[in-house]
């Protein structure tokens, strides 16, 4: 039962571009994120995506916002590409009103289900299992989507990981594993504590059809994940994209790296994705000045997102007691707005 | 006594015990690199010292750190598996519920599990709901686990100690924002005992039970509470199965009025236990109703007001702590 589907014409340089654009809003995310996070505006850890930009974005070039992705810790990119958007984003890291999940979340809890993205994640692995169980819910209901997982090289470790690929391939369901691998999970180099020839090889050991690519190069991603993404919709089952990349920064933005080898890092920088794909650009048409204009523009907008997150209100006290759940009755005070009895409102926003 | 931090007391203990008895060994990730195990470095130096066959740094499987945990237990050494966080704990909650906790049971005695399974509580502000629960409940609740929740770097080293030492299998709870705290740790051994609680003040008119961080922060209550003249003694549990019935009996019967202060969410907490075990033992003592606080029945929220409204603070504990010696 297989459905026609247009082949999507990757590596066209008006293409490519919109993929820079996007890249840019990335980076720029996550490196206004850092400073907002150096100067106390964003509470917790925040895992950046710095390098890795090309991934997400070549990926979530090729889906709709009926398909569905599913992130782990370090979702900022895997968000931004999927469409959701950057200004809410940046509000929940600052913990603000018009936050992507209320304020409720953070960093590390972003989601935006408008644009099916189904929520990053603190607990490694867990995106994988719930990722399957999206995709048989899209056959269950018989729709034309499909699901995407993100998934680190240090999450291949885990249990779950074999669960989901075994199960998706049984079931041949509508599913794309991304893994993005950085080299490192935390503080350990992956390699040191992993068995066998990689990711792909663990893929193909249940019959997926497993491929490598290189995950600095947005153009390579987008053109493999085009391919894949259209076996999938063409009924093909599970396919596995394992994309090669490097992660420049810290686990977390604070991380101080004392476990990596001199130089290491600066060598790499020297492959970061959206240089690469300037250069190439520049070589294709665009012009440097379009190019440019592209990335200020990209600045621009975030550190607008930026101003508007700092202006936004906090949300009140009383907010804590929404959504937890349909049974059972409500803390007896959340009427009041807090346990220390009936707030004024004033009081949002200025805790200690 | 020597001031240092939490994290660095716990990693003494664990490095003293090391050298005490070669069958003590060390698994969990991020341990080896010099990183040295999770934010708080409790770890670092160890594997220049011990070797990678006792510190063992895991790869991401948080099933096989606990499951080899237990079958390095039955086979005669005395893991310390590290899980992080209690959130990630509960990712092996299986292997540390159903077999590590059965299996002496079950299997009639021939088994003993001597492991400790270390696993992090408590709000750090800002890490929202997957990373800051107090999971300490959930396994005072599991018959075969011992659990403990020091709250000062020399019972986190003492406590450390004994449960290793323990044929039992410990849950070890340690709270995230106490690895930086300091505080004086003895020079000599410091073993502290399971099931021991501290009277860490002395008073006559109300008895505060809690134990880790909450702990400290009733001591911060009874001392403002001594400015109005009311005398509170507190009691540290440290050990919340055994707990020290004993002492926080003795002190009730002396005040007759008690409070019990929990970071987890109030409902179907320790608390809870400790309010009804005390009620029914110390019925007639008992010049008002037991009371309890503890956080809100929600996930932990994100954004600081929010989380405020999760926390249990000195102020909620202070204002609970009056309406006790009012009634
Ligand atoms: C179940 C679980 N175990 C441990 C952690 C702590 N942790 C968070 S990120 C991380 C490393 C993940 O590495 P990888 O999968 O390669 O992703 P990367 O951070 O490199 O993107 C660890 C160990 C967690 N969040 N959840
Ligand atoms: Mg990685």
């Amino acid at each position: 039962m297989s459905k026609i589907t247009e082949p999507v014409r990757t590596n066209e340089p008006a293409r490519v571009f919109e993929l820079f654009k996007t890249m840019c809003l990335i980076r720029a995310f996550e490196e206004r994120a850092e400073d907002a996070f150096d100067a106390g505006f964003v509470n917790g850890s925040i895992h950046q995506y710095i390098g890795e930009e090309a991934i997400g974005t070549g990926v979530c070039a090729n889906l709709r916002d009926s398909d569905y992705i599913l992130s782990n810790h370090r979702g900022h990119g895997h968000s931004i590409a999927k469409g959701a958007n950057p200004e809410a984003m940046m509000k929940e890291l600052m913990g603000r009103v018009g936050g992507t999940s209320g304020a409720k979340g953070g960093s590390m809890h972003i989601a935006d289900f408008s644009v099916g993205m189904l929520g990053a994640n603190g607990v490694l692995a867990d995106g994988l299992t719930m990722g399957v169980g999206a995709a048989q819910a899209i056959s269950l209901k018989g729709e034309d989507a499909i699901v995407t997982v993100f998934v680190g090289d240090g999450t291949t470790n885990r249990g779950p990981f074999y669960e989901a690929l075994n199960w998706a391939m049984v079931y041949a369901l509508p599913i794309m594993f991304v893994c993005e691998n950085n080299s490192y999970a935390s503080s350990t180099m992956t390699r040191s504590v992993t068995a066998g020839e990689g990711p792909v090889a663990r893929a193909k050991a249940f019959g997926m059809p497993a491929f490598d690519v290189d995950g600095n190069d947005v153009s390579a991603v987008d053109t493999l994940a085009a391919d894949l993404i259209g076996r999938i919709r063409g009924g093909g089952g599970p396919q596995f994209l394992h994309a090669r990349t490097y992660r420049v920064k810290g686990h977390i933005s604070r991380d101080k790296m004392l476990y990596r080898a001199e130089g290491e890092t600066e060598e790499h920088w020297k492959d970061e994705p959206i240089g690469r794909c300037a250069a190439w650009l520049a070589t294709n048409g665009i012009a440097e000045d379009e190019v440019n204009a592209a990335r200020d523009a990209a600045y621009a907008r975030i550190d607008a997102a930026v101003a508007e997150a700092k202006e936004a209100p906090f949300p009140d006290a009383s907010l804590a007691y929404a959504d937890v759940q349909d049974y059972g009755p409500p803390e007896p005070w959340a009427q009041d707005g807090s346990q220390d009895g009936p707030q004024d409102g004033s009081q949002s926003g200025s805790t200690s | 006594m020597t001031e240092m931090t939490f994290a660095d007391a716990v990693r003494e203990g664990l490095a003293e015990e090391m050298r005490r008895d070669p069958l003590v060994w060390a698994l969990g990730e991020d341990l080896s690199t010099a990183h040295g195990g999770t934010s708080a470095n409790q770890y670092t130096g160890l594997i220049d010292e011990f070797g990678p066959k006792r510190i063992v740094n895991t790869p991401i499987s948080e099933n096989t750190i606990m499951g080899a945990a237990v079958g390095a237990a039955v086979a005669g050494t005395r893991p310390v598996a590290d899980l992080r966080m209690a959130d990630f704990g509960m990712c092996a909650v299986d292997e540390l519920v159903n077999q590590a906790a059965k299996i002496r049971y079950m299997f009639g005695g021939q088994a003993r599990v001597p492991l400790v399974v270390r696993q992090a509580i408590g709000v750090r502000k800002g890490a929202a709901a997957q990373h800051s629960q107090s999971t300490e409940a959930w396994y005072v609740h599991t018959p075969g686990l011992v659990v403990v929740a020091p709250g000062t770097p020399a019972d986190g080293r003492g406590l450390l100690k004994s449960a290793i030492r323990a044929d039992d299998p410990v849950v070890f709870m340690e709270h995230k924002d106490l690895w930086v705290a300091t505080g004086d740790v003895p020079d000599d051994e410091g073993v502290v005992p399971i099931g021991v609680a501290k009277t860490v003040r002395t008073g006559n008119d109300l008895t505060l039970v809690s134990w880790s961080k909450m702990a400290r922060l009733c001591e911060e209550v009874a001392e403002t509470l001594a400015g109005d003249g009311v005398s509170v003694e507190v009691i540290d549990l440290r050990s919340l199965w055994p707990w020290d019935t004993a002492a926080v009996y003795a002190s009730v019967r002396k005040t007759g009025r008690l409070l019990v202060a929990q970071e987890a969410v109030q409902t179907g907490g320790f608390a809870a236990e400790v309010a009804t075990d005390v009620t029914e033992h110390c019925f007639d003592a008992l010049k008002t109703h037991v009371r309890r606080i503890g956080a809100p029945r929600m996930p932990v929220p994100y954004a600081e007001p929010m989380e405020n409204e999760y926390r249990v603070t000195p102020e909620r504990i202070l204002a609970r702590a009056r309406e006790t010696l009012a009634a």
